[in-house]
């Protein structure tokens, strides 16, 4: 469930970045060491005490930590980049500058603590204004009509989907649902900006970005039912959808979980030299529940490039992925976009956000700063869709997906077996006999059982 | 409900976790942060092993730190910090420093539709760490003088609630102070035929296949274990000394469960006295999966067949003796079969 104040939703955007400095853990301890440092010498200025004598003995540890870490190449080495950041040409006396790992670093002797935040916050990159119209001087990635249009189809048949689907789980014709309203040009714009050779682990409010890549409203239907077609076999809540066809990661609950384990696929896009990047969703929970303004400044401090973007507008989203891609892939290096939006419906069909959000705020975000309304007046604009083509296809799109629902309910659920499969490649001896004695037990107890589970 | 009584008490209690400040997914919390204030029950960042950890730093400070898991299915990003610094804080220091204000309470089981990472049973995974308590109340008024043990018990404690309880169980808890005692198991049910040994939600299923097992004449005697560890083995051995048999049931899967180590202790303490193999009913080796849970969970029926099974089990060699008067050739065979065994052992 989301707090209530927060608002964005990010994508963090691994794609074939420069490991080393991300990933080495050297790399990772030499910055807490430096945060230790500092405090020892805050303390030596202060003269304050630390209430613990194990802080300081940490400090010293930490010290010597640091001088077996002088002498590895590999810190000096990352250090480079470091040093042309932070080392100042008035310092280059031996007296007011140290070589440290990572980089030369100057002295000061003013005690200037780093303010927890910036003046400004990070402004948000977009191009489309409210009404639809193109900022003046906004520089943006081109779309051509066929894209535009197949953009906003795209986004309008992911709404429909999420309003039968819910309504589906409403009847009680599947146990779970969740919604992207809101969130609908994040999926999309993201998608339209990516090859489908890039690799996406999603968290679970992106299923743009598969109906983007053509699984079929029957594919989301089918895992939602848990029947015979879905490729899950029935085993994972609805919406958990994956499909290796389309570069998409199976989703998992655990939220964040996915994060390290794209900078893994990424690695191994980097060794394959492919022409290709990863890209891992993930939102507030996952990042930003600090006071920090949003997860964007967060970048700089892992040395991460970043950028914060109107999620809700499209073509800001659009030309930002396809910026990043380019990055990632020619530069070899991760990117972190921030995309501000609002997640317009509830966590889940378990949630009820009015309890923790005001509803005039959900009103705001669902029809004032709705993006598909405003993609849909830039597009209109452009003369490139029509009243008429928007009621053909919201007609059309509805019924293929009762349709698809219709058909899903029908298919039968996934064999028993089914149950016992893909725990390993094979089935290993315990499962055999635990298969076993369950027909046995089934054969006694057929009662016990749901009859839609072909045995 | 509970943690208002808690509240009312003591002073240096804190709850926090994902969403506590308006209540929590359960609504268990529900109205506490206004009776109690938003700097006593707060919403924590969604970073389980951040809960965790600065509970055990509120803990080890002398408070009570009773920290929320949205899910035990969530709980495993917090392994670390429960596992190596939880569990030992006291025991490496010397107990110059210990964390035992410290409670976490993680709901967990099977609802019906929760798949993979809403359903599970991870109580084994912690049962094998040496330094905490794990408990698990099967009723509301269990788990509120449970709850408040475990909150005063001056070691750490994962307190697993069976999500079922939130929406199924009503029960009248009352309203005064009260705490049952940690480590004491609770004979539920008296019968003399077999030991039925369980915790949390899985005692009612398990109830339900003692009722059904009487009509057929056997007399089922059921324990709630309550706390797993460290347990009450001297109440679970006493019964199957009474009933030479003994049936664990839980909805983890039964490899490396809690009852196998349940099975293994007994076998141990009461060799001679068995008359049948332990039995488990227990989830499957698989994960937990959402279309098959009504298959993969140890049911009434399976646990009834159970209790059939290892009730007949040498009447299943020798049909012509009845199941409750062991002829003297029986008692004969179990006995040579023992000395066999401890033979076998001694040399
Ligand atoms: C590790 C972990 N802890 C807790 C949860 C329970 N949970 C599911 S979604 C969620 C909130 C996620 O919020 P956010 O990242 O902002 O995404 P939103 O669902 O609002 O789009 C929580 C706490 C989880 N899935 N994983």
């Amino acid at each position: 469930m989301a707090i209530w104040l927060s608002r964005s939703r990010k994508i963090a955007h691994f794609l074939n970045p420069k490991i080393a400095y991300f990933l080495q853990p050297e790399d990772f301890s030499y910055k807490i060491h430096v945060n230790y440092v500092n405090s020892s010498s805050f303390r030596t200025l202060s003269g304050e005490n630390f209430r613990s004598p194990h802080a300081f003995l940490d400090n010293s540890a930490t010290v010597s930590a640091l001088q077996r870490r002088c002498r590895r190449p590999e810190s000096t080495r990352a250090g480079e980049q470091v040093e042309t950041r932070y080392s100042d040409d008035d310092y280059e006396d031996e007296n007011q500058a140290m070589d440290f790992p990572g980089g030369r670093v100057s002295f000061t002797h003013e005690m200037k603590f780093i303010s927890e935040a910036a003046d400004k916050r990070i402004p948000c990159y977009r191009v489309l204004s409210d009404d639809g119209y193109l900022i003046a001087g906004s520089r943006f990635e081109q779309v051509d009509k066929e894209t535009a249009v197949k953009m906003y189809k795209s986004m309008v048949t992911l709404q429909i989907m999420d309003n039968i689907f819910y309504e589906a789980q409403r009847q009680g014709r599947i146990s779970f649902y969740l919604t992207s309203t809101g969130e609908e040009a994040i999926n999309i714009a993201a998608a339209a900006a990516l090859t489908s050779d890039d690799v996406i682990l999603p968290q679970y409010r992106e299923p743009g970005i598969l109906l983007w890549r053509g699984f079929t409203l029957q594919e989301f239907a089918n895992q939602c039912f848990g029947n015979n077609a879905d490729y899950g076999k029935g085993k994972q809540m609805p919406i958990h959808y994956g499909s290796n066809k389309h570069n998409f990661f199976t989703i998992s609950s655990p939220i964040a979980t996915q994060l390290p384990q794209a900078a893994g696929v990424a690695y191994s896009l980097k060794m394959d030299k492919k022409e290709a990047c990863v890209v891992a969703f993930t939102g507030d929970g996952g990042t930003k529940q600090f006071r920090s303004d949003g997860v964007v400044v967060k970048g700089q401090a892992y040395g991460i490039r970043s950028i914060r973007v109107d999620g809700n507008d499209a073509l800001a989203v659009y030309s930002t992925i396809r910026a990043a891609r380019e990055m990632v892939i020619h530069e070899q290096k991760p990117v972190l976009v921030e995309a501000l939006s609002y997640r317009v419906g509830h966590h889940s069909t378990s949630d009820d956000s009015t309890k923790y959000r005001p509803v005039d705020e959900i009103e705001h975000w669902k029809t004032a700063r709705s993006p598909l309304a405003r993609f849909r007046k830039w597009v209109h604009k452009n003369g490139w869709w029509t009243d008429d083509e928007e009621s053909e296809l919201r007609g059309s799109i509805r019924k293929q997906l009762l349709n698809a629902i219709q058909v899903a309910e029908k298919t039968e659920k996934p064999q028993l077996a089914e149950m016992f499969s893909d725990v390993y490649d094979n089935l290993p001896s315990n499962l055999h006999e635990q298969e076993k004695s369950l027909r046995e037990t089934i054969k006694r107890h057929r009662q016990d059982y749901p009859t839609d589970v072909p045995l | 409900m509970i943690l208002v009584a808690y509240g009312r008490q003591v002073d240096c209690a804190y709850v926090f976790g994902e969403d506590v400040g308006f209540g929590g997914v359960f609504r268990c919390t529900t109205g506490l942060s206004d009776r109690f204030g938003k700097q006593r029950v707060f919403n924590t960042p969604l970073c389980e092993q951040g809960i965790v950890g600065f509970a055990i730093g509120l803990a080890a400070m002398g408070n009570r730190a009773i920290a929320e898991i949205q899910f035990a299915d969530y709980i495993f990003p917090a392994f670390d910090q429960i596992v190596n610094e939880a569990a030992k804080f006291r025991y490496r220091s010397g107990n110059q420093f210990n964390c035992g204000g410290l409670t976490i309470r993680a709901p967990y089981g099977a609802v019906g539709h929760g798949g993979h990472y809403h359903s599970q049973s991870p109580e084994a995974f912690f049962c094998h760490v040496p330094g905490i308590k794990v408990v698990i109340p099967r009723s509301p008024q269990q788990a509120k003088g449970l709850l408040l043990s475990s909150i005063r018990d001056p070691n750490p404690v994962v307190f697993f609630e069976p999500k079922w309880l939130y929406r199924l169980a009503v029960e009248e808890v009352p309203e005064n102070d009260y705490m049952l005692p940690l480590s004491e198991a609770e004979v539920i049910r008296e019968g003399s035929d077999i030991t039925l040994v369980g915790w949390g939600a899985q005692l009612s299923v398990m109830e339900q296949a003692c009722v059904e097992a009487e009509k057929d004449g056997i007399s089922c005697e059921l324990i709630d274990l309550k706390t797993l560890i460290p347990w009450d083995k001297e109440k679970i051995e006493s019964s199957v000394n009474k009933t030479g048999r003994l049936l664990v049931s839980h909805e983890a899967p039964i490899t490396g469960g809690f009852g196998a180590e349940i099975s293994a202790s007994i076998t141990e303490r009461c060799f001679l006295r068995l008359e049948a193999p332990v039995a488990r009913v227990c989830g499957l080796d698989t994960p937990f999966p959402l279309v098959f849970e009504p298959f993969y969970l140890p049911t009434k029926n399976k646990i009834l067949d159970a209790i059939k099974s290892t009730v007949n089990y040498y009447s299943s060699y020798d049909k012509s003796s009845p199941v409750h008067q062991h002829t003297l050739l029986e008692k004969n065979h179990l006995w040579i079969y023992a000395f066999n065994a401890l033979d076998r052992r001694v040399a």
